[in-house]
């Protein structure tokens, strides 16, 4: 198992730059989402670091060994494809030992070692079965089985997911889960959804055009985003933007929307110009004692809570409350944000401005 | 009354089958015909108006497979009684073998340059399609183009360079040039026809292969090859009919040692009037090796000529 680390990693496809410099590090048995829209370079600094794309640039270190310009068969890796990938004209057993036939293992060895995955896997029964006719399940556990029977440095999943059906994703998410945590190898996935992301990952990186937007953990992207994409990506409803014109400076400690002042965590760098509040749903209330008005356009049953869609002079708003509260439309309801929760960005480069409570996630990010 | 939008009613079945069974019947007649006349005696073969019934006989493959001389009486008593069934039957025409005729050897310059030329054109066009589909070829379009392009004029329009090129290296009435001459001229239609099957093998087999610390050589051929074997055998088939019916190069190029069977067979024409059997049964004989590649590969051809219409 092994810790790896991408520095300054940088990909062109002729005068396409899919991936522009990033940098982050994954830790030891760590299991790492590589979260972001597609065609965000999320793949390709993937593949990249499993070898079957070479960097324009920068470097990649599994367990500290410079491996940016080694093919993938020297990295000792391990790599799970969104289609799977099991060769078509090998049978289940067969799959599972391909890496393991690579290597020169003895046949009894081998025979031994895939019996035992086939086991952890719970596919023991369909060893000598064609994977053709398999389910996607099935075909999943194979495609893993292929991947942890070499008990290799670490894994890459690419949207491993993505293939399977929706009800079946979630049982898949708590296995692969499971299984991580069995083996703690070190996992990279890479995932376009951020649901999936937030669940399953010890630690995220959201990317958008080429660019590493944020890296950590779960809970401190989602509430203290770094860029407006993230905190646009993560959450759905995503946060809330209230687009204002104003100049704040450090120690501000609230802003004001209209003819109403909001109270904000003390910023400590100031800007000048178009900003923005960010305020996630849940953080906003309807509360008729506000003297800030919005209106409201719709209303979303979600069974325990219900979303709340509102109009106000500053942009549109959803809000997520409990569902007992009672929503009329086309009334005008006063709404007030949990002061602790807010962040204030730079319209202009779509930054966060730091404050007193996000400065911890900010600054080592 | 019910209507299917995927299942033909029982009546319009039938009525394809009838249009089936009466298609076949027609681009099968001619064949059969031949194949009747090989067994007929070179006086039925001539009758008119044509006879269908007519008692068989092997008179027409003797004659293919022997020289013969007509027989005065001293020659027939010198040769004694005939020997074998072959023999009774020169000597009932009043003739006596006089030797082999050349057809064996003719037939194998066939076997030899038709399967020689599609096995190189199978090794060659895969690699060519492997690289064109996988890699990225500087000006791949511009060469898939060109090489596409030397299909578009009928390659007998540079019959006279290739006779003057061939005969200054010496390559005329050689089995190498035959054989290089066919694969040049099939190359076109493996690469692009190699091409459309190897795109179709998703590239993360070979990437799954890669990392599981097989080479790049090793993924192509432990990985790709056995998936590409249906477009493989198909594209070998339409290479091998090509080179093994080829006939304007072979009466140009071949004149002796490397003579294919087709510039041969009209040539038994000429031998002792028409013999017409001794021809219908030249043109069975080759049609034979041809007709059993195919029927081998017929499942590989079926799935390779539908391969691709199906995006999965």
């Amino acid at each position: 198992m092994a810790q790896i680390k991408i520095e300054n990693l940088r990909k062109d496809f002729g005068s396409f730059n899919a991936v522009k410099s990033s940098t982050f590090t994954i830790e030891d048995g760590e299991f790492f989402m590589l979260l972001g829209p597609s065609g965000c370079g999320k793949t390709t600094t993937l593949r990249m670091m499993a070898g079957l794309e070479l960097p324009t640039s920068g470097s990649i270190y599994i367990d500290g060994e410079e491996v940016s310009q080694k093919p993938a068969s020297q990295r000792d890796i391990a790599f799970v494809f969104q289609m799977f990938a099991l060769y078509p004209h090998m049978n289940v057993g067969k799959n599972i030992s391909y890496p393991l036939i690579s290597q020169g293992m003895p046949k009894a060895a081998v025979k031994k070692k895939v019996a035992e995955v086939a086991e952890i896997l719970g596919i023991a029964d369909i060893l000598n079965r064609p994977v053709g006719g398999l389910s996607g399940g099935d075909r999943q556990r194979v495609a893993l089985g292929r991947a942890i029977v070499r008990e290799p440095k670490a894994f890459f999943m690419d949207e491993p997911l993505g293939a399977l059906d929706a009800e079946f994703r979630e049982h898949m998410a708590q296995e692969l889960r499971a299984l991580h945590d069995r083996m703690g190898a070190t996992t990279v996935y890479v995932t376009h959804d951020q649901l999936e992301a937030m669940q399953m990952g010890d630690k995220i990186v959201v990317m958008n055009h080429g660019v590493v937007e944020q890296f950590g953990v779960p809970q401190e992207i989602y509430d203290w985003p770094a860029t407006k994409f993230v905190a646009n990506f993560l959450g759905s409803p995503p946060m809330n933007f209230l687009d204002f014109h104003a100049m704040v400076g450090k120690g501000t400690d609230s802003v004001t929307l209209g003819e109403t002042a909001f109270a904000i965590p003390s910023l400590l760098k100031g800007a000048n110009g178009d900003l923005c509040l960010g305020v996630r749903p849940e953080h906003v209330t309807l509360d008729d004692a506000s003297t800030y008005k919005g209106r409201v356009v719709a209303a979303e049953y979600l069974g325990t809570t219900q979303i709340v869609t509102l109009d106000t002079p500053n942009g549109r708003v959803k809000a997520r409350v409990a569902s007992s509260d009672k929503v009329t439309s086309d009334t005008q309801v006063g709404l007030s944000f949990d002061a602790r929760t807010v962040t204030i960005f730079d319209n202009d480069n779509g930054r966060a401005l730091v404050s007193k409570a996000n400065e911890g996630v900010l600054n080592n990010g | 009354m019910s209507f299917s939008v995927t299942e033909p009613s029982s009546r319009m079945k039938w009525l394809a089958g009838v249009l089936v069974i009466a298609y076949a019947l027609i681009t099968l007649m001619p064949l059969g015909w031949i194949i009747a006349t090989g067994f007929k005696s070179p006086s039925d073969a001539i009758a008119y108006p044509p006879k269908v019934i007519f008692q068989p006989s092997l008179e027409g493959y003797v004659n293919l497979f022997t020289e013969r001389t007509r027989a005065t009486e001293g020659m027939l008593e010198e040769a004694g009684e005939p020997q074998t069934w072959y023999d009774q039957i020169v000597r009932d025409q009043g003739a006596i073998i006089s030797g082999p005729s050349r057809y064996g050897q003719r037939f194998l310059n066939s076997v030899i340059i038709g399967f020689g030329s599609t096995l190189l054109c199978m090794v060659l066009g895969t690699a060519a399609a492997y690289a064109f589909s996988r890699f990225r070829v500087p000006l791949k379009d511009d060469l898939l183009f060109f090489i596409l392009s030397t299909r578009m004029m009928p390659p007998i329009a540079v019959a006279i360079p290739i006779f003057l090129m061939f005969r200054n290296l010496g390559l005329n009435d050689t089995h190498l040039g035959m054989i290089l001459l066919y694969t040049a001229v099939n190359l076109s239609l493996s690469v692009w026809l190699l091409k459309g099957f190897i795109d179709e093998i998703p590239i993360e087999y070979e990437e799954a292969a890669l990392i599981d610390g097989y080479t790049r050589f090793q993924a192509f051929y432990k990985v790709v090859l056995p998936q590409a074997a249906t477009g493989i055998a198909s594209t070998a088939i339409f290479c091998l009919i090509f080179a093994w019916n080829e006939y304007a190069f072979a009466v140009l190029l071949t004149s002796g040692t490397a003579q294919t069977a087709p510039p041969f067979i009209p040539t038994i024409i000429g031998v002792g009037g028409k013999d017409w059997p001794a021809v219908a049964a030249g043109a069975t004989i080759f049609l034979v090796p041809v007709m059993v590649f195919t029927i081998l590969l017929r499942k590989h051809l079926l799935r390779g000529i539908t391969f691709g219409a199906v995006r999965k």
